[in-house]
């Protein structure tokens, strides 16, 4: 590369520590200032670092990683609940329908023993009134039964009387119809 | 006329705040404040604050700056971790220190222009002495964390296992001049990489300025040639400069991990 000389004199010039022919990176008049200052500045970088930039950026990790952990557990408690929370209201409704069952059997057990119930007072209502009808029955067949007894002891008396003219009394008429109705 | 002299980028001197040069000795030691000085304090500084400023919520869910702050944490352990193992995240600050610092000081650099003195950028790492020491400090750290802790096994380092006999002397002065010459390579291809890079933007871009100055208005309409390759090579060292914080932290690990496991 070609430089105009009165360029490189003039740069020679401006640069007050007039070692121009040196190629500047290897230039020693600076090299204590340099590792001086390098020194300061790493140091001071170091320091900063390792006590308070580090720390912070490991913490805020560490502590997103407990937190992503603990919600990752959160959600897994959440998840076991919802599942024991499913099941028990699969059981609850298990069990209403059960209890659903029972009441009805019970209710239809209870409607039929009533109606049986119901069913054996009217027989039996019916029972004794044919019953007592029967009774009333017997009891009106024997009365006239009775009567025809005692008009057959009369109609016997008379006939008796009328036939032979002899007196019968009641007593030996009724005696006579009893006879004639046994051997009937 | 621009000036394009490639070299006159890497110049230190001093600068004047206020109107005076903040000029000192100390031993006999000339300590000035440099503009090197400048990108060096400017570099530590804006990290401190960029980190601080992107950390100072520490949100469970991350801003955009946080989240990039966390994914370079992420990056510098998980480096650390992978190439010397667990027990070395002992060394995590000092890696990740390095790491930032010469990532910050090589993206500084990438400015054309900048506020400081001089109103240009300054690369840091384009220096032998800031890379050089840089390296030894890895180096230091090595050799001494090494035999700190393993004691004289540390030297089994240079003795590997399972090479025979005939060449085991051979393979050890190998290993021994290795281990010597690693703060040379370690600082050299850093020092190295920004320097040419830089050299090469600043030849580019002067083509332009000397064609203009050449040619006139044609220059300007030829001058789109350097144009394009100066604007390809900036994308390319701005990978460089990634780049080479990257390789720089991971020879970092690389070695931290001999000096945990020499035996390996």
């Amino acid at each position: 590369m070609t430089l105009a000389p009165e360029q490189e004199a003039a740069h020679g010039a401006d640069a007050a520590h007039a070692a121009s022919d040196v190629f500047p990176p290897f230039d020693p008049t600076y090299f204590p200032s340099q590792l001086f200052w390098l020194a300061i500045s790493f140091v001071v970088l170091y320091i900063a670092l390792d006590r308070f930039i580090l720390p912070k950026i490991k913490t805020t990790i560490e502590d997103r990683r407990d937190r992503i952990a603990d919600d990752l557990d959160a959600a897994a408690q959440a998840k076991a609940d919802a599942e024991a929370a499913g099941e028990a209201y699969e059981k609850s409704l298990a069990e209403a329908r059960s209890k659903a069952h029972g009441i009805a059997a019970d209710t239809r057990d209870a409607l039929d023993k009533e109606l049986a119930q119901e069913a054996a007072k009217v027989e039996a209502e019916l029972a004794e009134k044919q019953e007592a009808a029967e009774a009333s029955i017997r009891a009106a067949k024997d009365k006239a039964f009775a009567e025809v007894r005692g008009i057959a002891a009369s109609a016997t008396a008379a006939a008796v009387e009328a036939l032979a003219g002899v007196e019968v009394s009641d007593k030996d008429a009724e005696k006579a119809v009893d006879g004639a109705m046994k051997g009937a | 006329m621009a000036d394009t002299n490639p070299i006159k980028q890497f110049e230190v001197h001093t600068v004047e705040f206020f109107g005076r040069e903040l000029h000192f000795e100390l031993f006999g030691y000339d300590l000035s404040f440099t503009n090197s000085s400048f990108f060096m304090v400017l570099t530590s500084v804006l990290t401190i604050v960029l980190f601080s400023t992107a950390m100072g919520r520490r949100a469970t869910i991350p801003s955009r700056s946080q989240s990039v702050a966390e994914i370079i944490y992420g990056f510098v352990a998980d480096m650390l971790r992978s190439t010397a193992g667990s027990d070395a995240l002992r060394f995590f600050p000092f890696v990740f220190t390095l790491f930032i610092f010469i990532l910050v000081a090589n993206m500084l650099g990438m400015f054309p222009y900048f506020p400081a003195p001089g109103w240009h950028s300054f690369t840091i790492t384009s220096h032998i002495i800031v890379t050089a020491a840089l390296a030894m400090m890895v180096w230091l750290t090595v050799l001494v964390y090494g035999l700190f802790k393993n004691g004289p096994k540390f030297f089994k380092l240079f003795v590997p296992s399972g090479v025979p006999m005939y060449i085991l002397p051979f393979v050890t002065v190998i290993e021994i001049i290795s281990f010597v010459s690693r703060p040379i390579s370690h600082s050299v291809r850093l020092f190295a990489n920004m320097l040419a890079g830089h050299i090469l933007l600043k030849v580019f871009a002067g083509f332009i300025v000397m064609l203009a100055g050449a040619l006139g208005a044609a220059g300007y309409l030829v001058g789109i040639l350097p144009f394009a390759m100066t604007l390809a090579l900036t994308a390319l060292e701005f990978l460089v400069a990634f780049l080479q914080a990257y390789v720089f932290a991971i020879l970092t690990c690389i070695y931290l991990s001999d000096a945990l496991h020499p035996g390996h």
